[in-house]
């Protein structure tokens, strides 16, 4: 099983023409390439949404700022939050699933492989259609704009009477297409997962990523799909006369919120899964040890998905519910923090008692726990209603998701990039320039958002261009945009790492973390087929059966 | 389990209490014994606000505790298990699980969460469900893109941007109920000392109420995006002492004066677009687009807060409010200088 790269004699591979190489990259159904297309489009907009995060801190770093006007602060914070979690965060996401899912269930790709590249042209292509707004969001008459309505664009914020021009028709399109891509790859890894898995891999014997996967590609199905549909609802009200949120006509802004929220919530747990799976298979292999209660951590996600399809208004508690919906959504919101609390004991009950390698991809979960921890403390704070009705809208919300985005999934993404790098590239990426990354990254963000939580608890509202001098809030937003560029600094570093590596990285070979999931038994990059023999498995963790003959997990099951 | 402790709770609470508000004071450099307060959510001065501010200390407390608690297991773990040069080669023990551990760590959070539960149930009840009593002052708010109105329906007053309510004594409680409308997009009527945030939504009418018990001007702006200028749309509540409210009620219900020198900014305000907008009770002008001008005079800011109520201000305001809050929905009127003065005038007689 270690080397299965088929070579075949007196056959001499011809450097092809770079028009060639390009043109395979864009008909390609390959998972492996599609999941890189999917990765190199997310940095790219990662790249763009960042930009549009030091320009939202520019304009804030002090009171009665003027680096740039209203119209356009509310269109960079619009187009920061879209392309964060709709052009960044799904897209890595789902490159990830893509490379990786058929490799550790032993399959030789997903079960579409030309839907697979569908969906990926319509997520990228949805990126292009939102930034096009640059260009042509104004329509005929005249320069273009962005949307500028918010990334949730409550109404009758986005009805045609509030938003003229097509700025905010570019955001109802883009995330309608880039949302049909998302149906199409979660339909996609639901159905590799369920048919495609090499002999002897039962359901319980998966890797707990491909298990996480499943589940977020279920909630995807759940979560995208009222968001689609209200999409429509919003053009149908702004072109074909319907009412369903024009509040000037008899509609329902509350509605709205509601269709928003009921995908918006699960998105959280559609976005943070997968990093929950990253963990999963990271903290073992760097513990030495086998992940602590397999069946406990399969329950806890399922849980997790079950309950998150059922705390959308959280986020609303402040439009005047009565006591019984606001307590409803109190109690299944902190019902939550119990299947997540289960997870992070067992992250550490996988450490307790192993021999822990600090390599980067360790230290960006072993980051993840300690800030996870602290976003879903401040979580519990504002599934407590009351507390909720101070904190909701302020600047504490927007330390909180970040913590839970940047801190929790962004470091989990992180630590993945470093974990299967050399899988997909056949290089190291370099560990200096890597712990350069992780703690220039580090304090840039506990600086960032740390300080970010105590401006929201003196009154400071979110989505404000500018505030007051006197209020106390100068210092402390001064403080929070150093810390994004220290941020900044520290991608680029990573940005860095990823060109020179795949240049002048050490060799990786089939398998250099000696782990125990099946991607590390084939070559790296692997072949386009993944494996000349389809494997057989017979426990958990193949890869352990075969260095220890001696003492197999298979024995155990 | 609330009940049982609640002395030493009380204890603990407000030593944390004051311990937050003096953390966060610091920080808000707030003049202590000014009529100007702050927006520290830990400083309330009414009842809503005081009520959160008590479940937000015990919510805490609590998380404080489980985050002490996992932190510790975190750092030991990290530090107890590090890998040393020494075990190269060599694995550890493989341990696949523990049902026992697993089940100690679903049980104790579930009871957490129960307690957690209870305490929030019990507060978002005491403040939602609070029936109004028959003294309580009526406030209308009415949210427009980026100013506010308030209509008093049985004063009979109609004003803008600062509201005024009187100061409650527990003796003899004035609360003041709001009720919250929206004539565009949602806006969030946020006063952080004085009560949670509550959303003004069109078509879907809500509801809040304060007691202050502290008199001076507290301050507080729109929490929920409404359009361009949702950054200034500024809010001042003043709570008055018993008989400066009454004073100013009386005040606020008298028709706009009329002076024979502002008969020539009246004509120019009356000829232009201005009340089309705007409304000054006794005169034709009605508008109720923009904020009612009866009174204007008796406000301390302009814009909504945006600027304070000065003849330069008020000028530049009129000459070109772009100027002072750009996207703001009232048109510079390209008024000549002189009737620009003239207007100016005759807004300075409303008192």
């Amino acid at each position: 099983m270690s080397s299965n790269a088929i070579t075949i004699p007196g056959t001499q591979i011809q450097a092809r023409p770079w028009v060639d190489e390009l043109h395979q990259w864009l008909t390609t159904v390959d998972h492996k390439r599609l999941g890189i297309l999917y990765m190199l489009s997310a940095l790219l907009f990662l790249v763009i949404g960042g930009v549009e995060a030091l320009i939202i801190r520019i304009q804030l770093m002090h009171s009665h700022n003027n680096f740039v006007s209203p119209e356009v602060f509310n269109r960079m914070f619009t187009m920061h939050g879209t392309t964060m979690i709709f052009f960044v965060a799904m897209p890595v996401l789902f490159g990830f699933a893509n490379y990786l899912v058929p490799l550790m269930i032993g399959a030789r790709d997903m079960a579409f492989p030309r839907l697979n590249a569908f969906s990926f042209w319509l997520s990228f292509l949805g990126g292009l259609l939102l930034y096009f707004s640059f260009v042509g969001g104004s329509g005929l008459y005249g320069a273009g704009n962005a949307p500028d309505v918010g990334w949730w664009a409550y109404a009758p914020l986005g009805a045609r009477a509030f938003s003229p021009g097509h700025s905010s028709d570019y955001w109802t399109l883009s995330l309608l297409v880039s949302g049909f891509g998302s149906i199409g790859t979660a339909i996609n890894i639901i159905a590799t997962i369920l048919c495609m898995r090499c002999p002897g891999m039962k359901l319980g014997r998966m890797p707990l990523l491909a298990w996480l996967y499943l589940v977020q590609a279920g909630m995807v199905l759940i979560a995208i799909t009222p968001l689609s549909a209200a999409q429509i609802m919003l053009l149908i009200d702004r072109y074909l006369g319907g009412h369903f949120f024009d509040t000037q006509a008899g509609g329902s802004a509350v509605l709205w919120m509601h269709f928003f929220w009921i995908f918006g919530h699960p998105e959280v747990y559609v976005l943070v899964i997968p990093a929950f799976a990253f963990l999963s298979e990271i903290i073992p292999v760097f513990s030495r040890k086998p992940i602590f209660g397999y069946p406990v951590m399969v329950a806890a996600t399922v849980a997790i998905g079950l309950v998150s399809t059922s705390v959308w208004a959280h986020h609303m508690f402040s439009i005047g519910m009565n006591s019984y919906a606001s307590s409803f959504f109190a109690i299944t919101t902190m019902a939550v923090g119990i299947p997540t609390g289960i997870k992070i004991f067992n992250w550490i009950g996988t450490m307790w008692g192993g021999r822990i390698q600090f390599k980067v991809p360790m230290l960006f979960c072993i980051g993840f726990l300690f800030q996870f921890l602290i976003a879903g403390l401040t979580g519990i704070m504002q599934a407590a209603v009351p507390f909720d009705w101070q904190l909701t809208l302020s600047y504490f919300v927007v330390a909180h998701f970040h913590y839970v985005i940047v801190g929790g999934i962004l470091f989990a993404i992180f630590g993945a990039f470093y974990y299967w790098y050399p899988k997909m590239t056949g290089r190291m990426l370099s560990e200096t320039l890597g712990k350069w990354h992780f703690w220039l990254f580090l304090i840039g963000f506990h600086l960032t958002f740390d300080v970010m939580h105590i401006p929201g608890l003196l009154g400071m509202p979110r989505r404000i261009y500018t505030y007051e001098p006197g209020r106390g809030w100068d210092t402390l937003n001064f403080i929070i945009t150093i810390g994004a560029f220290i941020q900044a600094i520290a991608i680029l570093v990573f940005v860095a790492n990823l060109i020179i590596s795949y240049f002048k990285g050490a060799e990786a070979g089939n398998d250099p973390w000696d782990a125990w999931t099946l991607e590390w038994s084939t070559s790296s990059p692997p072949p386009a087929y993944n494996f000349a023999t389809v494997p057989t498995v017979a426990s958990r963790r193949p890869l352990w059966d075969l260095k220890h003959p001696e003492d197999p997990d298979s024995r155990y099951e | 389990m609330l009940r049982m402790k609640s002395s030493t709770l009380r204890f603990f609470e407000q030593t944390i209490l004051l311990l937050f508000w003096s953390a966060t004071a610091v920080w808000a450099s707030e003049p202590k014994g000014s009529s100007s307060h702050g927006t520290n959510i830990f400083a309330p001065a009414s009842t809503p606000a005081k009520s959160i501010a008590d479940l937000s200390v015990f919510v805490l407390v609590i998380t404080g505790i489980i985050f002490v608690v996992v932190f510790a297991l975190l750092i030991y773990s990290v530090v107890k298990f590090r890998g040393r040069a020494m075990d190269a080669g060599r694995e550890p023990a493989q341990v696949y699980g523990s049902t026992q551990i697993e089940l100690a760590w679903t049980i104790i959070p579930i009871l957490i969460v129960v307690v957690l539960f209870l305490a929030t149930a019990r507060v978002i009840h005491a403040i939602q469900d609070v029936p109004e009593p028959a003294g309580a002052v009526d406030v209308i708010a009415i949210g427009h893109q980026y100013w506010w109105e308030f209509r008093y329906p049985k004063l009979g007053i109609v004003t803008a941007n600062e509201l005024h309510i009187p100061v409650s004594d527990r003796e003899h409680p004035t609360p003041t109920f709001l009720q919250l409308l929206s004539a565009d997009t949602d806006h969030s009527f946020w006063v952080p000392e004085l009560a949670g945030k509550t959303d003004l939504i069109p078509n879907h009418p809500n509801r809040m109420w304060m007691d202050p018990q502290r008199t001076g001007i507290f301050v507080g702006q729109c929490a929920q995006y409404c359009g361009i200028q949702h950054a200034k749309m500024l809010l001042r509540v003043s709570v008055d002492r018993e008989d400066d409210f009454s004073a100013w009620v009386r005040a606020q219900q008298k028709v706009a004066v009329e002076e024979a020198g502002a008969i020539e900014g009246r004509r120019v305000f009356e000829r232009n677009a201005c009340m089309n907008c705007h409304a000054v009770d006794g005169t034709p002008a009605d508008g109720r687009f923009g904020p009612d001008l009866t009174h204007l005079m008796s406000r301390a800011t302009i814009a909504a807060g945006a600027a304070e109520n000065t003849h330069d201000n008020l000028r530049l305001w009129i000459q070109n409010p772009s100027a002072i809050k750009p996207g703001s929905l009232m048109p510079a009127m390209k008024l000549s200088d002189a009737d620009l003065d003239a207007i100016v005038s005759y807004m300075e007689t409303l008192r």
